[in-house]
């Protein structure tokens, strides 16, 4: 499988995903899913100034990214999907059952969402998503950079259900 | 908001430009300015730490805006803050950004203090660029 990493990132293109997972992966391309990127070409110049020359950019949105996986997942090069949010994530993993498992990379503060940890803040309705996916087998743990810890989704919910009860 | 200033660097001198990216990196660089020029408090280091797209592009508009600088060193190239300031130029093409930052480019940018913002980030790149450099290994 050459799509080595799903992850819900709402920077998208920046240090962490091209550097930080796109160098010790050996990411050849990126799979940026996003419907609003995928219908502006100002976005998409914005993004490919993001990843370096060698490395290719491909934009998609949800509809083309289910159509096309087989394609990315067929391709002899190594890759990363980057999707901005949980819904996007949701309707990919719900389109494309062999989705195993999602990186929780960075989902920032906002009105609305709870701390989860350092980099996941979730709204009680993007949690009920996640754990929507959870139940249908996929494995949703949060992990910024690869040298972190892999912290599996029922770890940092259940502290911070544990942190409100004893508030 | 992850805008910071080291409190020992001078603040008396008006910031001409926003020096923003990852971690500590912006902080270090203007303590370094600092250290050698006395002159930090020509930039404004601001942190992408913690801070979502919309947020790093929200911070560094008002940090430009109450601070009048019209001049941002970045980075990485490919970094979000970069990236958040390639969408603010589309708003105010006058922005100048610079990135790649080092200590060389910055020290040179201070020295610039005469040269419209422009020509002096052009000058600081440039600098930048050829103090970075690997020797040795033999």
């Amino acid at each position: 499988m050459s799509l080595a990493l799903y992850r819900i990132d709402d920077r998208l293109i920046h240090g962490q995903v091209v550097v930080g997972w796109g160098q010790p992966l050996d990411t050849d391309f990126i799979v940026l899913v996003d419907d609003n990127v995928a219908c502006c070409d100002w976005e998409q110049d914005l993004y490919r100034m993001g990843v370096p020359p060698e490395m290719e950019l491909i934009f998609a949105d949800v509809t083309t990214a289910i159509r096309d996986h087989d394609k990315y997942t067929s391709d002899e090069r190594e890759g990363i999907l980057v999707a901005p949010d949980i819904p996007t994530m949701q309707r990919l993993v719900s389109g494309v059952p062999s989705i195993r498992e999602v990186n929780l990379g960075g989902i920032h503060h906002r009105a609305g969402r709870v701390q989860k940890n350092r980099y996941v803040f979730l709204a009680p309705e993007e949690e009920a998503q996640l754990r929507a996916m959870v139940e249908s087998g996929v494995k949703v743990t949060a992990q910024d950079v690869p040298g972190a810890r892999e912290v599996p989704m029922s770890e940092f919910i259940a502290s911070s259900e544990a942190e409100t009860r004893s508030a | 908001m992850k805008s910071s200033t080291d409190d020992s660097v001078e603040k008396s001198e008006s910031p001409r430009a926003i020096v923003a990216g990852h971690g500590d990196f912006p902080d270090g660089l203007v303590s370094a300015v600092d250290q050698i020029s006395g002159r930090g408090g020509v930039f404004i280091p601001v942190s992408n730490r913690g801070l979502g797209a919309g947020d790093i592009e929200s911070v560094l508009t008002e940090t430009a805006a109450s601070s009048n600088v019209s001049v941002i060193f970045t980075d990485l190239p490919g970094g979000s803050a970069t990236l958040a300031v390639r969408r603010m130029m589309r708003a105010n093409p006058s922005l100048v950004l610079v990135t790649g930052a080092n200590l060389a480019a910055l020290l040179e940018f201070v020295f610039q203090a005469a040269a419209d913002p422009k020509s002096a980030a052009i000058t600081a790149a440039e600098k930048g660029r050829t103090a970075l450099a690997a020797s040795g290994g033999q």
